[in-house]
């Protein structure tokens, strides 16, 4: 599990990486009320802003964390928001596959996200 | 965060885990639990507010109701002893400088404003009534304690409070000075505001926080309540260039102010005010459906097609009605409730209904 300063976390699987956002943000976020997700098939660029996350506080955005292609998205936390409030770890957003996974190794590992956020 | 007060609950609050937020200068919890639950908990059962950063302030003259309505649409002559009325101060272009309550507590008003416009208020009343004795009471907090839950709660402190109506004012002696309590509130909910005195907020608040129905609540949830309550907040709803009738606020003008009354026009801005009440404004506030999900927050610019027709003021979710809600400006000739419009989110346009206020009805004991 890798670790962006965006507060999402990275699952590598063969070449596709799985993407939601940690604990750490869903708190800081409070509770999440409207989630839009990019479209199977687009094409991204890393920082390219592809999700928007509004709370009962604020709106924000997420960016990709890599560039590739989005392959998958969780619509079931578009219907219920509140899911990444209850369980950040496993209400992942979308997957993407990358065309060179070793980009992955700039992103933090636990240990130095613990660090970043403390 | 040097500059910023601290309310005389500020230690409760950080015992309790509260998330302060900088807010009108103060320091103040914006959540305990969490903005959702701390909603839905206020319209389940009862939530204790801490809204000690709102102005009190004491006005005395020998005729301090007639004195008052030189600055107040709002008729203050007449307003029976140990009741409260909503307010408004307008300016002489008809803009709203702040919105209050005024309580008549017989020989004196007793006024709650604003936080961000106590200053501006102060000012605005020693320097146009030079005749009245203006104190600004910094020795007392203030607590809402809002919901179903809140007479049965406030009543184990304080009886007499049960047989209070909506906007009632009364005084309750206590063993360390008195409670000044309104059947009053911002959320559209049945409650009370206290005015306690500051060594007395701590220990009232934790006698009401350890019963069973009632949790902390902060300006989070405040917010969302108030805004379902089609409740406006100055400075983001209202301010110097909104007037009453264009807010929608013509119920805050009574009959003997209007053309026609009694005591017709006094107040700064009349003629302009007046003139949109007889002949209506040029904008109207009114309640806005988004039909999707994204919520269209302040600033969001509206459209029916091509033309633009108004802006968002305030949006937000609202936990209760399960769906995003805003209020805004929009042209007079589109403020029809069920006029479809769009609003413009992150560079789309989306579709949205305007509605009537409230998007929740109160809940008062009138």
């Amino acid at each position: 599990m890798k670790y962006t300063q965006e507060h999402e976390w990275l699952d590598l699987d063969g070449d596709i990486v799985t993407v939601g956002i940690t604990e750490h943000a869903s708190t800081q976020l409070g509770d999440i009320v409207f989630i839009e997700l990019p479209e199977v098939g687009d094409i991204v660029k890393k920082g390219d802003e592809i999700v928007v996350i509004e709370s009962v506080k604020a709106a924000s955005d997420i960016t990709a964390p890599l560039d590739g292609e989005i392959v998958e998205v969780n619509q079931s936390i578009v219907e219920t928001p509140g899911k990444v409030n209850e369980d950040p770890e496993s209400a992942w957003f979308f997957k993407i596959k990358v065309e060179d996974p070793t980009e992955l190794d700039e992103h933090m590992d636990e240990d130095a996200y613990q660090e970043f956020i403390e | 965060m040097a500059d910023t007060k601290r309310t005389p609950l500020h230690g409760l609050h950080e015992e309790l885990g509260a998330r302060m937020t900088p807010f009108a200068g103060w320091e103040m919890p914006l959540q305990f639990a969490g903005v959702m639950s701390e909603h839905l908990h206020t319209r389940a059962a009862a939530s204790l507010f801490d809204v000690s950063h709102m102005g009190q302030v004491v006005l005395r003259a020998t005729d301090v109701a007639a004195a008052l309505e030189r600055l107040t649409p709002a008729a203050v002559i007449g307003l029976p002893e140990g009741r409260q009325r909503y307010a408004l101060f307008t300016d002489e272009n008809g803009g709203i400088i702040d919105d209050l309550m005024v309580a008549n507590r017989g020989d004196h008003l007793f006024l709650v404003v604003n936080a961000s416009r106590v200053d501006v208020d102060l000012a605005h009343m020693r320097e146009n009534l030079p005749e009245l004795e203006v104190e600004h009471l910094t020795d007392r907090a203030l607590i809402a304690l809002q919901g179903p839950g809140a007479e049965r709660a406030l009543a184990r402190i304080a009886p007499e409070v049960a047989g209070m109506r909506f906007m009632d004012a009364a005084v309750v002696p206590m063993s360390g000075g008195e409670l000044w309590v309104s059947r009053s509130g911002y959320t559209g909910e049945d409650g009370y505001e206290i005015s306690v005195p500051a060594a007395e907020a701590e220990g009232l608040a934790r006698s009401l926080l350890a019963m069973d129905e009632v949790e902390p609540a902060g300006l989070g949830a405040r917010d969302s309540l108030r805004l379902e309550a089609g409740l406006c907040l100055h400075g983001q709803d209202i301010d110097e260039t909104t007037t009453p009738i264009e807010a929608d606020l013509a119920w805050s003008i009574q009959k003997a102010r209007r053309r026609g009354g009694d005591r017709a026009g006094g107040f700064p801005g009349a003629e302009r005010i007046l003139d949109e009440l007889e002949n209506g404004p040029a904008r109207r506030r009114v309640g806005l459906l988004p039909d999707g999900r994204a919520p269209m927050r302040a600033g969001t610019a509206l459209y029916d097609g091509d033309v633009r027709v108004g802006e968002v003021t305030s949006g937000a979710y609202g936990p209760s009605i399960g769906r995003p809600m805003s209020m805004g400006y929009v042209d007079a000739n589109r403020s029809a409730p069920g006029t479809a419009l769009t609003g413009e989110v992150r560079g789309k346009r989306l579709p949205a209904t305007v509605t009537e206020l409230p998007f929740r009805p109160a809940t008062y004991k009138r």
